[in-house]
């Protein structure tokens, strides 16, 4: 085991230098005044223009520029947006939490109905209950998300105005940010509005986490219903079908631990594309997240912000992957023998 | 055991949302405006963006007087009355008492407004001795392009209730700029407070004005919170709080109309106006609007420093292509760059009208036979005098290549658009002005003067000295008669140098729910929500 994580915390080490090195090699490729890349200042005096030079230390070659740069990093001066002129780490800070926010529900939600569902549809092989779940799942894995969004709107908030479709919560109320997680935030404000205002944040929520929840729901269900399958196939259950257990027994206490190893390691490894689908469910349902930020930062060449963006996102799909992978080999022994560790 | 615990639950959930019944009130008594931009500043001052406006200044902060928007004439606002001296050189204003500043999180004031108040927010503008006079970049574009900063020799406090402006030279559009909404009064002790802590730049972030509804928070791109101020002087405020959501994207802001996320829309797209109008709970309100918009040439730079060249690009536009595929009727060509309604409006038959053989003819005489590449820089956002720059400008970008002129689109986000074009990055730009007062100055002055040139507003990058003399003789004069006569002389100068196209003049469009009432929508300046309530 010892061996194991050793060999994930070197990859790991490796993995955010590559990532460090890449972030800190944008500012000399991006178009522009490399120092205005770097720090986000726009239009600086001579004396500015010294100061911003001795800080990244420029004229000390490039070793040293990086080392400075991996100091920033680390102290949270992420350099100031081209466009808003506040600070970047600051942007992350509070935007991170809601697109985070919006990815855990949707894997909640896909856990809680694609798991089942999956099992259903392996309990009921070739029977109609498999093949309704089947194809269902091919149209919602097939359906392009902005799609999927577009249409949600149309018919449930332009035409039958169930719910809104923009924004984490009714902007009349006034809920005190300090988690940045909006739920959370309600609670601890101690549900104001007479829970009024829990009730519209889930009102929100709801949209947004089923576009996002579709594409994870499908991936789960085919690989608890696939996994499931197998287990199924082999002797020990067809055993115990032959000593006349039943179909709920078969599957509950015997086939539904085996099952699930594989599945438990692709939630985890789900966090990273859900991390890419939430930017496209932000932009359209104007869900104040990380992802629209950095798509509003990609179109206005706001290169600080682009930088500080891509690094915060690539950080934490790194570190998501690594933790999957530790669950997974906490709960599956076997996984830790596997001789190379991937990402 | 569990069966405890899901018996106490539900307890302990009702017992957490219990609250007071005036919170569901406070719910009722909100409104959500629908703006199109971000503001660029907290402060009127130092901007003359007009979504910035439209947020700020009628809302946060109150001005010595205003114009009536009916009758023309000027009515007292924070100054209850004011004399000029015959000379016209001394007006004196004598202030209204017991205005109180606002009370916020960030500030409390201990006295109510008063005479060192208005001498700090005009000094401001152009004594250099101002401890804020450099503060934000020193630059307060409007004042700048109009030139009242080399007006007024000196604001004097003649008594705690009387400030006396002192003028070198009598100018007949000063009550106008003064009620305009960039002339607002801030607070002296605020400013004061903030330079003994260091925090200078946080004046025109964290605003303290007298108006209406008082700042409460600001997210970037999301949202900006006003709160009820308790003490305005005026009347009693309806609102207990004012949203403003940021849609940058003209059609969701219309679908949160549908869905009554927003009370009020800003500028609703001419295509979307029929749909709007046949929807019961929905009220569009139309206002014709001093404005223009227009198609400017960077005249410094080749080869549109050659008039030839910028009366041959003009004759190449399809001005009624426009009218029909941007404006869907609800704007009218420009045949001047005054509109119509303005009173010193005189037609101009010089402007080119849409001839490309001319075009391409006046082009050869100018020495670019085979055309040439240039930028066409298109604003982001919607606007009264241009609803869909980025339409206008596909539809000139394809009568250019009719007469061999290659036009390549620029676009960034709005605030980086205007600065950028401040600084005379752009070829050529389509931009426009909506006035902020009813004088013809406020076309001229702020657009193509050479003081404009210098403070980054003149998009034309024209400073042309006669012309700057026709618009000084005007303002020398309170004969209307004579002034005309300068302005028609100014307006057929346009027309044959042709540093900007006119293009069309836009009326001015608001959707609101049905429900809302006390909206003021004017010809001129920034929309203003201080007797916006809900009907009962």
């Amino acid at each position: 085991m010892r061996e194991y994580l050793l060999r994930r915390f070197s990859l790991l080490c490796f993995m955010l230098f590559a990532l460090s090195v890449f972030t800190f090699s944008l500012s000399y490729l991006f178009p522009g005044d490399l120092l205005t890349n770097l720090s986000g200042v726009t239009n600086s005096n001579f004396n500015t223009t010294q100061l911003l030079i001795e800080k990244y230390h420029i004229n000390n070659g490039y070793i040293s520029q990086y080392l400075a740069f991996l100091h920033r990093i680390i102290t949270g001066d992420w350099g100031v947006s081209l466009s808003s002129g506040e600070a970047v780490f600051e942007h992350v800070w509070i935007l991170f939490p809601a697109t985070l926010e919006l990815c855990i529900y949707a894997l909640i939600v896909a856990v809680i109905f694609g798991i089942p569902s999956g099992i259903l549809a392996a309990a009921y092989h070739k029977r109609w209950p498999d093949s309704v779940i089947t194809s269902l799942t091919l149209m919602g894995f097939s359906i392009p998300i902005f799609w999927l969004a577009l249409l949600l709107i149309m018919v449930f908030c332009l035409t039958l105005s169930w719910f809104p479709m923009s924004g984490r919560i009714g902007l009349l109320y006034e809920i005190e940010p300090v988690t940045n997680f909006i739920l959370l935030d309600i609670w601890l404000d101690g549900f104001p509005y007479k829970g009024l205002a829990f009730q519209d944040a889930l009102h929100h929520l709801a949209l947004p986490t089923i576009v996002l929840a579709m594409y994870p729901t499908t991936v789960l269900i085919r690989f608890t219903r696939d996994s499931m399958l197998q287990v199924l196939e082999q002797n020990f259950i067809k055993t115990a079908r032959a000593k006349g257990l039943s179909r709920a027994q078969l599957i509950l206490h015997h086939a539904l631990r085996n099952a699930l190893l594989p599945v438990i390691k692709q939630i985890g490894l789900q966090f990273s594309t859900l991390i890419t689908l939430a930017m496209v469910t932000e932009v359209i349902f104007s869900w104040p997240g990380i992802g629209r930020w950095l798509i509003d930062s990609i179109y206005q060449r706001d290169y600080p912000a682009i930088q500080g963006g891509l690094l915060a996102v690539s950080m934490f799909v790194i570190l998501a992957n690594m933790s999957a992978e530790l669950t997974n080999s906490l709960l599956d022994p076997i996984s830790r023998n596997k001789a190379h560790g991937k990402i | 055991m569990r069966k405890l615990v899901l018996a106490i639950l539900p307890v302990f959930l009702v017992g957490c949302i219990e609250s007071s019944e005036n919170e569901r009130a406070k719910l009722a008594q909100g409104l959500v405006y629908c703006a199109e931009a971000n503001p660029v500043s907290f402060n009127p001052q130092v901007t003359t963006t007009g979504s910035t406006i439209d947020i700020i200044a009628n809302q946060l902060y109150d001005k010595l007087l205003s114009i009536n928007p009916d009758s023309g004439e000027f009515q007292p606002e924070l100054a209850t009355s004011w004399d000029i001296e015959n000379s016209g050189k001394n007006i004196t204003f004598y202030l209204r008492k017991d205005v109180h500043f606002h009370t916020t999180d960030y500030f409390t004031p201990t006295r109510t407004l008063n005479a060192d108040d208005v001498v700090f927010s005009f000094g401001r503008l152009f004594d250099v001795y101002n401890p804020y006079h450099f503060i934000g970049d020193a630059n307060y574009p409007y004042f700048q392009s109009v030139g009242m900063d080399q007006l007024i020799r000196q604001v004097v406090k003649v008594d705690d209730y009387t400030v006396r402006f002192e003028l070198f030279n009598a100018e007949s559009s000063f009550l106008s700029n003064l009620a305009t909404d960039f002339a607002v009064v801030t607070s002296k002790e605020y400013a004061q407070k903030l330079q003994q802590a260091g925090k200078e730049t946080q004046f025109d972030q964290l605003p303290v004005g007298t108006g209406p509804y008082l700042f409460k928070s600001f997210l970037r791109d999301n949202l900006i919170r006003y709160h009820r101020n308790p003490h305005y002087w005026k009347h009693p405020v309806a609102m207990e709080q004012l949203v403003y959501d940021i849609t940058t994207n003209g059609t969701s802001r219309i679908a949160k109309m549908l869905t009554k996320e927003c009370d009020i829309t800003a500028h609703p797209s001419a295509t979307q106006l029929s749909f709007l109008q046949s929807r019961e709970d929905i009220h569009v309100d139309k206002e014709a609007n001093l404005n223009i918009g227009y198609w400017a040439f960077n005249t410094e730079r080749p080869p549109f420093n050659d008039p030839l060249v910028r009366r041959a690009l003009s004759y190449a536009v399809d001005v009624d292509k426009i009218m029909q595929a941007v404006f869907y009727g609800s704007g009218i060509a420009a045949t001047s760059n005054l509109p119509p309604s303005s009173w010193a409006y005189v037609p101009q038959p010089e402007l080119p009208q849409y001839d490309p053989q001319k075009a391409k003819e006046l082009l050869a005489e100018a020495g670019y036979k085979d055309g040439f590449t240039m930028t066409l820089w298109a604003m982001p956002v919607s606007r009264i005098y241009n609803p869909n720059a980025r339409k206008m400008a596909e539809l000139i970008q394809s009568d250019l290549r009719e007469i061999g002129v290659t036009a390549k689109i620029v676009e960034y986000e709005w605030n980086t658009f205007i600065e950028r074009v401040g600084q005379h990055e752009h070829d050529s730009v389509l931009l426009g002005w909506a006035a902020d007062t009813p004088d013809p100055d406020n076309f001229f002055t702020p657009l193509l003067s050479c003081t404009a040139t210098f403070s980054g507003k003149n998009p034309s990058n024209w400073c042309n000295p006669e012309f700057d003399l026709l618009l000084t003789q005007a303002l020398d004069t309170n004969d209307i008669e004579a002034r005309k006569v300068f302005y028609k002389k100014a307006q057929e100068m346009i027309a044959a140098e042709l540093p900007l196209m006119p293009i069309a003049h836009g009326l001015r469009f608001q959707a609101s729910n049905t429900n809302i009432e006390g909206i003021t929508l004017r010809p001129f300046g920034g929309i203003s929500l201080a007797e916006a309530r809900r009907k009962p």
